[in-house]
């Protein structure tokens, strides 16, 4: 693994004249070394922190104030087209990491970052990535810590893939689960549901629409603190992101072996993006969301949940959209617009337009 | 939504199923089985899923799903043709989302992508020029699917074509045409619909005369449908309205978007390019005659199956599979012998699974609710 903390003050950073990125840039050698100061280490706010060694070093103390468990979490970052409406790879990839330790109830704390980088990518598109992720990072209060380089021979990736790993603290008393929803429950969003999904769809421009579609990609851990502050009896939280909310409300229906219905009218759903639906034969039950959770709550506590989601600038438009019942096991419905009831059952594949 | 939330009015929809429950009752004369109403368009298929509106129909109707997914009537010999030629180097291979799956002997558009073949999804046949334009130095291939909806926007990229002088375009023609599926179904002997949901974008492109023969000889009430859920309710109403008067009418419920002599500029385009095929091969009903189109010899430059060597083989549909009982309504989705079981959305045995017009793929995804357990 490569040494991405350093402390700025004692070393002059490297940088990189060339335009694009060659194998050179891969080769362990000063071309290497370049790359990563230029590009990463001089927009990464790592405090110092394991400078110069293989590793970043995390003091055990600190961790254990803030609470008696670590959230240890990884995803990878594949999005195509790597700028969208919204946002960008570097952004998603910090916000993605950030999420999935947010929703277990785990303060993020620090990130780590591999990027995988085709021959021939354009330099400066890789410093714009890079301080979208510094920037996004800084916002959410969480360091980039450590990470690796990888060059890799044209069409053996596509640009640039990232693989952000985070590490959190999860507060003395939190226990959230995709197992705990109960019949009564109900099921809290923090607002418009798909925008991510159609931005990128959009985005590909493939299907030449001009959607005005933005991404919701946002760090969520300020507003789940809020959240869990206000209702701390709190179930479950899941981002609701590839395969939707449809598939999340699956999870936990089967995981807790419960039945929950959602009703349509209650979804939050934006104009533009039931049009780009609309025209295209797709169901934004299913579309990616990179901003948006799913939570259950008591139904004591909906209320609070409710005013604490919608005091934030990411839950303004929070609904309460179902709840928990007793009905069948793992099966998810919804109360369509119509008032007729339709199953919302995982998606098996891709999804794919309708022809007619 | 304008246009859209007006159509999806839930107290107008109460109001209306009162109505229905009322004139069944009025028809109700000791039938010992349900009012059949087949929907012959995939499209209404997925409204009633989509809606649940199985759901809210009083037990007395059944709605018999039809043969109108152009997705799911494709055999398999096709896909293996279209297969073989989207494998070519030199070949770019587009076609619709939906199509991509549809279970060739050997492998889906989907699988042979995987495999490194160029298949590519597109939006219009026009993108598909678009993509020829911008690659003259590989062979472009649109997979042409669907009955006369999408037949016109194939046709007029041919000309399209033919006026920019592009050489690199083909389009393997697998459309096929409603008029003489509804008829195999009519005469099918084992046939007991009451009557029809008639295609809404179909009859956009064709108008509603052409199945006047519905109603005059085999004297079955149609009601040409638009697909917002109020649409089709609607169209259920006027069926039964018909039945209840004794009536068999072509009647148009979709006016807003379907004229009586449908689109003469749309028409004049499928004439030109395309000619009746004797017979087309459909999965699950077996070949039906005059159902299906190919190219006129004056465009076949433009036709896949004369510019490049297809296998052409004929692949018998899955012993196992009972699509063609389904579509002609003899059995429910669920009666299939492999519903559910080696037949499903990720390994579809039949056609029906694999769309989500498809009425097993609907039934499996939205399907499986008791009527009763929704009849609030």
């Amino acid at each position: 693994m490569n040494v991405i903390p350093i402390n700025r003050r004692t070393r002059k950073l490297g940088t990189v004249s060339a335009p694009t990125v060659t194998l050179a840039h891969g080769g362990g050698g000063k071309a290497m070394k370049d790359l990563i100061d230029d590009v990463f280490i001089s927009v990464f706010d790592s405090d110092g922190q394991g400078a110069l060694e293989d590793q970043a070093r995390i003091d055990l103390l600190g961790l254990t104030k803030l609470g008696d468990r670590v959230a240890f979490t990884t995803d990878s970052f594949v999005v195509d087209p790597l700028f969208f409406p919204g946002g960008d790879i570097g952004k998603l990839a910090i916000c993605g990491t950030i999420n999935d330790l947010a929703v277990g109830g785990a303060k993020p704390l620090y990130i780590s970052c591999a990027a995988i980088i085709e021959e021939g990518v354009e330099v400066d598109l890789l410093r714009r990535i890079a301080r979208s992720m510094a920037e996004t990072a800084r916002e959410a209060g969480v360091r980039i810590v450590t990470g690796d380089t990888k060059v890799v021979h044209k069409g053996a990736c596509d640009k640039v893939f990232l693989t952000t790993t985070g590490i959190g603290v999860i507060p003395e008393g939190i226990v959230l689960g995709a197992d705990l929803a109960q019949p009564g429950d109900v099921v809290l969003v923090n607002g418009y549901l798909g925008d991510h999904g159609a931005a990128i769809l959009g985005a590909r421009g493939d299907m030449a629409i001009d959607s005005p579609i933005l991404s919701d990609c946002a760090p969520l851990d300020g507003l789940i603190s809020q959240l869990l502050a206000a209702a701390p009896r709190t179930r479950a939280i899941r981002d609701a992101t590839r395969g939707g909310i449809a598939t999340v409300l699956n999870e936990i229906a089967d995981a807790s072996r419960v039945s929950i219905v959602i009703d349509e009218e209650r979804t939050p759903l934006r104009p533009e993006v039931k049009g780009f639906c609309e025209i295209l034969g797709l169901d934004p039950l299913y579309l990616a969301n990179e901003g948006k959770l799913v939570a259950i709550i008591p139904n004591n506590e909906a209320n609070a949940a409710l005013q604490a989601l919608r005091a934030h600038d990411l839950g303004r438009d929070a609904e309460i959209v179902g709840e928990v019942t007793t009905g069948e096991a793992g099966r998810v419905t919804m109360r369509t617009v119509f008032g007729g009831m339709r199953i919302v059952d995982m998606l098996v594949g891709e999804q794919l337009p309708r022809i007619c | 939504m304008k246009y859209v939330d007006e159509f999806r009015d839930r107290d107008k929809a109460r109001t209306l199923v009162k109505e229905i429950e009322t004139l069944v009752g009025e028809i109700d004369i000791a039938r010992e089985r349900p009012i059949a109403i087949m929907e012959v368009c995939g499209g209404h298929t997925h409204s009633i899923f989509r809606y649940g509106l199985e759901g809210m129909l009083p037990k007395e109707i059944e709605l018999v799903h039809g043969p109108g997914c152009p997705v799911c009537v494709l055999p398999m010999g096709r896909i293996d043709d279209c297969v073989a030629v989207a494998e070519r180097p030199d070949v770019i291979c587009t076609t619709f989302g939906d199509a991509m799956r549809v279970p060739g002997s050997r492998k889906s558009l989907l699988q042979a992508k995987a495999g490194g073949a160029d298949v590519r999804m597109v939006y219009s046949p026009m993108d598909a020029l678009a993509l020829a334009r911008k690659n003259p130095e590989r062979e472009v291939v649109f997979f042409g699917i669907g009955f006369e909806t999408t037949m016109p926007s194939t046709a007029l990229t041919i000309l399209q074509a033919e006026a920019e002088g592009i050489e690199n375009f083909s389009v393997f023609c697998n459309h096929i045409t409603i008029v003489p599926t509804i008829k195999a179904i009519l005469d099918s002997p084992d046939m007991q619909l009451d009557g029809f949901l008639g295609p809404g974008h179909v009859s956009m492109v064709i108008g509603t005369d052409p199945y006047e023969f519905v109603a005059h000889y085999y004297k079955r009430p149609m009601v040409v449908a638009g697909f917002e859920p109020l649409d089709v309710l609607q169209s259920i109403w006027m069926v039964l309205k018909q039945i209840k008067d004794g009536r068999a009418e072509i009647e148009n419920q979709y006016k807003r978007i379907v004229p009586k002599q449908g689109n003469n500029r749309a028409l004049d385009a499928v004439f030109k390019v395309y000619e009746l095929r004797e017979f087309f091969e459909w999965r699950g009903l077996g070949s039906i005659e005059h159902s299906g189109v190919r190219i006129r010899d004056a465009y076949a430059r433009y036709d896949a199956e004369r510019k490049f060597a297809m296998p052409h083989l004929k692949v018998a549909d899955p012993q196992a599979c009972q699509c063609g009982d389904v579509l002609k309504g003899i059995i429910k989705p669920w009666e299939c012998r492999v519903f559910g079981t080696s037949c499903n959305p990720e390994t579809p045995l039949g056609a029906l699974m694999v769309s989500s017009e498809g009425a097993c793929a609907a039934y499996y995804q939205y399907g499986g609710i008791k009527k009763q357990a929704v009849a609030s």
